[in-house]
């Protein structure tokens, strides 16, 4: 049986990974991400793994996307602005196809900002942040155990589909302590990535078969030599100036993501069954958003909560489903309206979506949301 | 059909390389080769060929990783040193060579290399020193002289140049040296010194750019810049029988710094090694 | 000509720099129409100096078959 053990949320993010299989980590000190970073130093070598502490963000992603060519299981962690400086690299994962997690523990911003204060101001940084068109999977936890469950799934992810997976927390979560019953080991569904040994004649080392988006993999230095770069290039790894070959490579990379969405998109919903009011929130504003339903309904109102667990890509589909029996949509979010901006995209003008943020680094309470849903409920009476 | 050693190390299918006429990069990216081809068939220090990895940023030195026939990877601008970090901790029985340029390690990567020269991760980092940033047509970068023409600089070039081997020399490195194109063979001979090294080395390869630092700045066409370098830069042997004066104004090609620090990934090995026998007690 | 070694031109790959022919000291090599060609091969005396410094590997020297 396992034991219930006192963890903080940027400790589980650490020991969830393990559990995954990582064991290199390679990050630079950022409030409020250091005890990610501090976690990793102490348990990683326990496990026969590997910490270092690079010069800055950049060289910290650069020498995971390192470690995990070379067949490491790789992350990082960091927050807002050292998410900023590692986008160039996040871009070179995503064309390059080197699976790896990155953390980002929301502070508030912009620029240095209030670095201790909570925020939800990075969800659009997940998504457009490095340059051109690239896919992106991003995840956001909503409580300590699910830090550590969720990033499992962040390194399958990234795993099965050779690409950097985002793990987007947020101060509140990262820094919270909470009772948790770890699961068992031995029922933790672990993925490994696609390798692939083929006899050194077969150089197509981003040989995709009719049918299927993601190449296996080859590590570097286990006895097949081949190229990787950031560059656009063809199925052998070497750079091409066909618009062609570079036009089909972007599809196929965005197609990973795109065509499989209903197995990387997952949503958490509350009294969704008959509510006529939902609540959409993600990370740390869930706990907020949660006892907001639990008071709504204590007063007889139909209210949910539809929670993307998946952020990105947003599970449309999942709130699509979900638009003929709402009335009304309430975005709660710490940041100035920015998963608002999908929410509106997915509801297309169908229902009144709300918006209540915050962007001065305190935490939106049950109290804050409860008045927002008042005022919404008295406009939709006055019309 | 190329040479034999062409045939062997390097990926044929992608040569003529691109890189200018009389460019100082290919004259280098064969020293390497040439350096790995003597390890590999050195029977007293004898390297696997597999072990070797490529590892290149931005630039046009950094187009050799594509060219050379081992594992490769081209990464972004200024960052090989720090891609090179993560697979050497990895997989500390590989030989990761970085192949970079004077602005790649300098000027954007320069953070990485002073750092990495200070961790004394093992790594070998040669620098394709042209004095100019070529792939974008020749603006000065770190090691542009005071005072050159380059198309940022108008007007002769204010600042101050780095030299690079002392750069890696003062930021701690085990083994820097100087190296360049005119004095083939011993650069070689020095490259190979730097790859059998177990803990950080940097070779400073002063390369040319005819087409457009030599171009800027009158310096003639690539023959003239490697008399030029053959006059000024001095193997070991010939600049230490030289009296001081005559040293002036002339530049070592040669080992400046060497000592034996421990190297990072074994000291990391131990760290591992201990914990796990605390974990067993 | 003496070693036992034969001077190989690789034409195509050839940008015409004049290094080799430059630094031969031996003035066996020359430039013409911005390509390597052999002046006068007597006088190769194998060194390899012209292979160890063409950037473009279009020149190179080959063991003669017994």
């Amino acid at each position: 049986m396992s034991k219930t053990v006192l963890m903080q949320g940027n400790e589980a993010a650490v020991e969830g990974a393990i559990a995954a299989g990582m064991r290199f980590f390679a990050g630079y000190p950022i409030t409020p991400s250091t005890e990610i970073a501090e976690t990793c130093a102490l348990r990683l070598p326990q496990e026969g793994g590997k910490f270092i502490q690079m010069e800055d963000e950049i060289s910290s992603i650069a020498a995971v996307l390192g470690a995990s060519a070379a067949g490491m299981k790789a992350m990082t962690a960091t927050s807002g602005p050292g998410f900023s400086l590692m986008q160039e690299n996040l871009g070179y994962g995503a064309m390059a196809e080197i699976p790896c997690v990155i953390v980002d523990v929301q502070r508030s911003g912009p620029s240095t900002g209030l670095p201790t204060s909570p925020s939800q101001g990075d969800y659009m940084q997940a998504r457009w942040g490095t340059h051109g068109d690239h896919p992106v999977i991003a995840l956001s936890p909503a409580s300590v155990l699910e830090t550590y469950t969720l990033m499992i799934r962040a390194f399958n992810l990234a795993e099965k589909y050779r690409t950097p997976v985002i793990f987007l927390m947020d101060e509140i979560v990262g820094h919270m302590r909470e009772g948790v019953e770890l699961p068992d080991p031995g029922k933790l569904i672990i993925n490994q990535r696609k390798m692939s040994f083929h006899d050194g004649a077969n150089k197509q080392c981003y040989f995709v078969p009719e049918g299927e988006y993601v190449p296996a993999m080859k590590p570097f230095g286990q006895g097949e030599r081949y190229n990787i770069t950031g560059l656009a290039h063809d199925e052998s790894g070497f750079p091409v100036n066909s618009s062609e070959i570079a036009g089909r490579l972007v599809k196929r990379l965005l197609d990973k993501v795109e065509k499989n969405t209903d197995h990387i998109c997952r949503v958490e919903e509350i009294e969704m069954d008959d509510a006529e009011t939902a609540i959409v929130c993600f990370g740390g504003t869930t706990r907020a958003a949660r006892d907001a339903v639990n008071a709504a309904r204590a007063v007889g109102k139909k209210v949910g909560m539809f929670r993307p667990v998946t952020v990105w890509p947003f599970p449309e589909k999942q709130l699509r489903a979900r638009l003929p029996q709402l009335k009304r949509i309430l975005v709660v979010e710490h940041n100035h309206g920015q998963m608002l901006l999908e929410v509106q995209r997915c509801v297309g003008g169908a229902l009144p979506v709300g918006f209540l943020g915050r962007i001065d680094g305190t935490v939106i309470s049950p109290r804050d949301i409860l008045a927002r849903l008042g005022e919404m409920e008295g406009m939709h009476h006055a019309e | 059909m190329p040479s034999d050693l062409v045939h062997l190390y390097m990926r044929i299918d992608h040569l003529p390389q691109i890189w200018c006429p009389g460019c100082g990069n290919g004259v280098i990216m064969r020293d390497v080769a040439v350096a790995i081809d003597e390890l590999i068939h050195d029977e007293e220090n004898s390297i696997n060929r597999e072990d070797i990895v490529i590892v290149s940023g931005i630039g046009c030195s950094s187009r050799a990783a594509g060219y050379l026939d081992f594992n490769s990877i081209h990464t972004t601008h200024g960052r090989a040193i720090a891609f090179a970090s993560g697979i050497k901790m990895a997989n500390p029985k590989l030989h990761v060579i970085v192949l970079t340029g004077d602005g790649d390690c300098s000027a954007i990567g320069g953070n990485h290399l002073i750092h990495a020269a200070r961790r004394n991760l093992g790594l070998t980092v040669v620098c394709f020193n042209n004095d100019i940033y070529g792939m974008t047509g020749g603006q000065y970068s770190p090691t542009t002289p005071h005072g050159d023409r380059a198309t940022t600089a108008p007007y002769g070039n204010v600042d101050r140049p780095f030299d690079i081997a002392n750069l890696a020399s003062g930021a701690g490195a085990s083994f820097s040296a100087r190296g360049d194109v005119y004095h083939a063979r011993e650069t070689i001979d020095i490259i190979k010194q730097a790859i059998l090294h177990k803990g950080f080395s940097l070779v400073d390869v002063y390369s040319i750019c005819p087409t457009y630092y030599g171009r800027k700045n009158k310096k003639g066409d690539a023959v003239e810049m490697l008399k030029w370098q053959k006059e000024n830069l001095v193997p070991t042997a010939r600049y230490y029988s030289m009296s001081e004066g005559e040293r002036a104004n002339k530049k070592l090609i040669g080992i400046l710094s060497f000592n034996d620090y421990p190297e990072y990934t074994e000291e990391y090995a131990r760290i591992i090694a201990l914990c796990r026998k605390a974990k067993k007690k | 000509m003496y070693g036992r070694k034969k001077l190989v031109i690789e034409e195509k790959w050839c940008k015409g720099c004049g290094i080799c022919a430059a630094f031969c000291p031996k003035e066996v090599l020359e430039i013409r129409a911005e390509k390597v060609a052999v002046r006068d091969v007597e006088q190769c005396i194998s060194c390899g100096l012209c292979e160890l410094r063409c950037p473009d590997y279009a020149i190179y020297l080959v063991n003669m078959e017994e």
